[in-house]
């Protein structure tokens, strides 16, 4: 007797090579928002601890959307918006981008809080000791701002890695995407997901354990 | 466009209820999450250490997707409301039970051993010396904590749960204005989370006046 016809197929071997080309694509996705995105914050942070009314009440509010809106929301806006100024966008870009902005207006808080974690004493004594404001921001400020709110920014960075999976929205196949289109197939839902998981856990926890093991160490 | 707006609103109550549910939820379960995780050793601890590590380290879609279709696989079925109650309530209680752990690290072992010796039992410890020193710690992190709840349950559109993003979802593709619809959403939700921290600073104000 003939075997049923069936549209599904089992989990095979190769399939995990699908899944880890995807999970590459979200790697390079989140690297690519994370290290723009956090270069741009950087700035909007420091416009925002310099400048009262510039920052407080002009660039203020506007990262305040990227950071009250729904990411997802801002992705399917941007992703619809971009025709309409006539720009030509794949799921990719329009992901970046959005991710870009995202990553750019959280880390700005992070930045400002880095900025401001230094104390004016201090500050003004490098000045005094004949330091340019630009050496003081490089060589008081900016080291050691960046042990105060490190792993607030590694927070942050964990956090746009694991919202990366909301670009699977746009139809860019990431890892989520990816082990969508594979339980579509295979029907073991349980499984697929695990694996997914269990990337993005394999990822993200090593890291947070870094940070918090950073952060413990500098609070002594 | 505008006979819309009146369900819109409607849906946006629905996400507002959804995240305040499961934000409840989640402080109840995180406190146990992170007491447990003090003051327990072995297999429990370990099972709240797994739910607080997988909570902070997984995409939150993916824990939606778990509750979803992962526990569908088994069997068990769950309405949109629910599987969104669910994601957000077990990433809530992750995220928190972290905050709170932070939070009763540092209230001084030394202030509970005096309230002891004055002769408060254990539960009068923690109600009247842990508790509103600890409140005070964590109250930021919790009010951020539910902005990211409204925020996330806006995921619900992707497990067909029709709150303001899945209704929104829904008109959108009835009329395919897809952009005018979303900036509607858009600033539906600016407006709910800046009611959020407007409230929850007029709410520390009360509290926190000594």
């Amino acid at each position: 007797m003939q075997p049923t016809e069936t549209f599904f197929s089992g989990f095979a071997p190769h399939d995990l090579w699908f899944l880890g080309e995807a999970a590459l694509r979200t790697l390079w996705l989140s690297l690519l928002a994370i290290s723009i995105g956090s270069m741009i914050g950087v700035v909007f942070g420091w416009l925002l601890s310099v400048s009262r009314i510039g920052g407080g009440f002009v660039l203020s509010p506007l990262l305040d959307i990227f950071r009250s809106v729904p990411l997802i929301i801002q992705l399917v806006l941007f992703y619809n918006f971009a025709p309409i100024i006539g720009l030509r966008l794949d799921a990719f870009d329009a992901g970046l981008i959005v991710l870009i902005v995202y990553t750019s207006a959280n880390v700005a808080y992070v930045a400002r809080g880095g900025i401001e974690a230094v104390s004016q004493p201090m500050r003004r004594a490098a000045r005094s000791l004949g330091m340019t404001y630009w050496q003081d921001m490089r060589y008081v400020v900016w080291p050691i701002g960046l042990r105060a709110v490190f792993p607030a920014w590694v927070g942050v960075a964990l956090g746009v890695m694991k919202d990366s999976a909301l670009v699977s929205v746009l139809g860019y196949v990431e890892l989520l995407k990816a082990s969508q289109i594979l339980i579509t197939r295979t029907q073991e839902t349980i499984l697929i997901l695990a694996i997914a998981g269990a990337f993005y856990f394999a990822l993200s926890y090593p890291i947070s354990l870094y940070a918090a093991h950073l952060e413990d160490r500098w609070n002594q | 466009m505008f006979k819309a707006l009146p369900d819109l609103l409607q849906a946006a109550l629905l996400t507002l209820e959804v995240a305040a549910i499961s934000m409840i939820l989640g402080v109840l379960i995180g406190l146990g999450l992170s007491l447990i995780r003090i003051h327990m050793k072995g297999p429990v601890m370990w099972l709240a250490s797994i739910w607080v590590e997988l909570a902070r380290n997984t995409p939150a879609l993916l824990q939606l997707f778990f509750f979803g279709f992962g526990l569908g696989a088994f069997g068990i079925h769950f309405s949109p409301y629910l599987i969104v109650l669910m994601g957000l309530t077990f990433n809530n209680a992750g995220y928190l039970a972290e905050n709170f752990r932070g939070g009763f690290g540092a209230v001084p072992d030394t202030q509970i051993r005096a309230a002891r010796s004055l002769g408060m039992t254990a539960f009068q410890t923690y109600t009247r010396i842990v508790i509103p020193q600890v409140l005070r710690i964590v109250y930021y992190p919790m009010t951020n904590q539910m902005v990211w709840a409204v925020l996330m349950s806006s995921l619900g559109m992707l497990v067909g749960f029709r709150e303001l993003s899945g209704e929104t979802q829904f008109f959108a593709s009835r009329t395919f204005r897809i952009f005018e619809y979303f900036a509607v959403t858009a600033v539906i939700y600016y407006i709910i989370v800046k009611i959020i921290l407007g409230a929850s600073r007029l709410l520390a104000m009360r509290l926190f006046r000594y």
